[in-house]
């Protein structure tokens, strides 16, 4: 088979149902050797499902999944060149550090030496930086140390795919952007191919080398970080993946305007292919600066409502007719003068026409299909 | 209140402190205490009826709480995968084990043995090579086999509590380390469980070892402890049967507290 050499994973129309529920429909995916790949996505998406079925703790009901080439179908997740990292980690409370991490190797057929299994363990606690734990009790560790046992205790069997099931969500904030380093570190140290699963889109973003956004149990779109950022397929991802400004108006022929239900203008760019008609338009919050002058044709005015400061940037809700709220992310920097806009103050929102993106139909169409 | 409390409690235990303490009494009545002695002890001990029903009953109790606890610690592992009706249906049957009257067990697990041995005996004299064929009655099996029934939903239920609580987590994640479903049993189930299992034998055993009313309905010829301080008591009580009843009382609170610790949240425990 050609595939097994470029493809770590690949899921070939994958289908998984619960009874009469469907948790994942139709699913192909192509996961490259050594990409750090993030399925995001709101609970009850399928993302999890996906995991469980590379992991082998779910089979498809049909559709086939492979690794390195190998049909995985029916084969029982202890047979498979696959560790995960659990939710709640999982650790086995009646063993001690070190029994954790060896636990995997002392499985392996032919049996390892007993020297090789305890370095090869040491090894991997050093590596999350736990050298000198391996005696301690699971429950006498707090819950980033847990982590980083959970961590080793998959790495230290050089498996070929990592699954991490929201590994950090259990983490408080600081120790969360702490571990979100570590893993992307150790990836590329390792070579090895990460699944991570997570509804955090940030962690998403910031870590993986491709993401898969997932909703009602299909891919709404795979890609870079920043083309799923910058480029959404529609408007469920870029509604999803990060914040975003949803307006609702009409294309006008031309693809350059959206008019709006109280006749106002907006000035856009549409891409070729989006027919003129009912569109809506996904706006993000720091593409919009606040400026005082007269709006423009194609621009918008409001007022604003509320600010609240978030340190290095501020947030500014602004209440715009014909729209709604309107968010907008103000940058310290770059924006000295929107400092000084007072809750109450009429502003005109600018943005560049290409920065909004226009998707067909209503948004209620959209995020219900 | 209070004083209503107390009532309530003296009325329970004074019986039972007044047995204890008669036990020790140096005279012969159960009436009237006339000093402290330990010779009904060893009047007890050396008595060879009451050690012979003491026997059976460690010997029943013993075989039939190790059967309950393999029975039991299966069941309960084997209803962990089952899911809905079926396992309500076995929830509601194991419950049912324990609140039936031991009167009616005791009856129906006679009825049904006599049947059984009915038609199993002509067919074993029918199939026996030899001239004497083995005849199947009542006596420490038939004892062993109703103590073990009632007894296996007991370890049944509190394994399947411990299970619970336990989580499929560890059991994935073994699996995911490349144990086998055997290795996942031994290594990880088996230790989390151990002191449940143990503590349903305990329990088994206690009951088992107290138990009169099922006993006296299936033990043929042979006396269990409390079916031999039953028949010695219509003769009168005697601070003899004093001693043996604070023996038992002893032991089985002994049994009772260790079962109690084992059972405790393993979380608090280690």
């Amino acid at each position: 088979m050609t595939s097994a050499s470029t493809h770590n994973i690949e899921f070939r129309s994958v289908s998984k149902t619960y009874g009469s529920v469907t948790a994942v429909s139709d699913i192909s995916i192509n996961v490259p050797k050594g990409a750090f790949m993030a399925l995001l996505g709101p609970s009850g998406c399928g993302k999890t499902t996906c995991l469980r079925m590379i992991g082998g703790f779910e089979q498809p009901t049909s559709g086939d999944v492979l690794i390195d080439g190998r049909m995985m179908n029916g084969v029982p997740a202890y047979r498979r060149p696959v560790n995960m990292v659990f939710q709640q980690y999982a650790l086995f409370p009646h063993f001690n550090v070190e029994e954790n991490v060896s636990y995997g190797l002392q499985q392996i057929r032919p049996k390892l030496a007993n020297a090789e299994i305890a370095r090869r363990a040491g090894e991997a606690l050093e590596m999350v930086r736990l050298g000198g734990f391996g005696k301690r009790r699971i429950h006498e560790m707090s819950g980033g140390q847990q982590q980083r046992v959970a961590l080793a205790r998959a790495i230290v069997n050089r498996p070929s795919v990592l699954l991490l099931d929201e590994p950090l969500a259990a983490l408080d904030k600081k120790l969360r952007s702490a571990m979100q380093f570590e893993l992307q570190t150790l990836q590329r140290e390792l070579g090895i191919t990460f699944v991570l699963v997570t509804h955090d889109q940030e962690e998403a973003l910031s870590m993986s080398d491709f993401v898969c956004v997932m909703n009602a149990g299909t891919i709404r779109q795979i890609g870079r970080p920043e083309e799923i950022y910058d480029h959404p397929g529609e408007f469920f991802v870029a509604d999803f993946v990060g914040k975003t400004n949803r307006i609702e108006g009409t294309l006008e022929p031309g693809g350059k305007v959206v008019r709006m239900a109280d006749g106002g203008a907006l000035a856009i760019v549409a891409r070729p292919g989006v027919e003129p008609g009912p569109v809506v338009v996904a706006l993000r919050p720091e593409a919009i600066r606040l400026e005082h002058r007269p709006a423009r044709m194609g621009e918008i005015t409001g007022v604003i409502t509320h600010r609240v400061f978030l340190g290095s940037t501020a947030e500014y809700s602004v209440a715009a007719p014909g729209i709604g709220d309107v968010l907008v992310t103000a940058d310290h920097k770059t924006m000295t003068e929107s400092d000084l806009i007072e809750p109450g103050a009429t502003v005109t929102l600018a943005f560049d026409p290409a920065a909004a993106h226009v998707f067909r139909g209503t948004a209620n169409q959209v995020t219900t299909r | 209140m209070r004083a209503f409390a107390t009532a309530v409690y003296l009325f329970l235990y004074a019986p039972i402190a007044l047995v204890v303490l008669f036990s020790f009494n140096s005279g012969r009545s159960a009436s009237e205490f006339v000093g402290f002695s330990t010779q009904w002890y060893g009047r007890a001990l050396s008595n060879t009826f009451l050690m012979e029903a003491l026997q059976t009953s460690l010997i029943v109790a013993f075989v039939s709480a190790t059967l309950a606890a393999v029975f039991g610690t299966m069941a309960a592992i084997g209803l962990e995968r089952v899911g809905g009706r079926t396992r309500a249906v076995f929830d509601g049957l194991f419950a049912a084990a324990i609140v039936v009257p031991g009167v009616v067990i005791g009856i129906s697990t006679l009825v049904a043995l006599v049947q059984v041995f009915s038609v199993l005996n002509p067919a074993l004299a029918a199939l026996w090579p030899g001239q004497a064929p083995p005849q199947l009655g009542l006596g420490y099996g038939s004892i062993i086999a109703a103590h073990g029934m009632f007894t296996m939903s007991l370890v049944a239920m509190i394994v399947k509590a411990r299970i619970a609580s336990l989580g499929r987590d560890i059991v994935e994640a073994s699996n995911d380390l490349y144990a086998t479903p055997l290795t996942t049993f031994r290594r990880i189930v088996l230790p989390q469980i151990r002191p449940s299992i143990l503590a349903g034998f305990l329990l088994a055993f206690t009951f088992s070892f107290d138990d009169f009313i099922i006993a006296f309905f299936v033990a043929g010829s042979n006396n269990t402890l409390p079916m031999y301080i039953f028949a010695s008591i219509r003769r009168g009580v005697t601070p003899e049967i004093n001693a043996v009843a604070t023996m038992v009382l002893a032991a089985s609170i002994v049994m009772i507290v260790i079962a109690r610790f084992l059972m405790r949240d393993k979380k608090t425990a280690d």
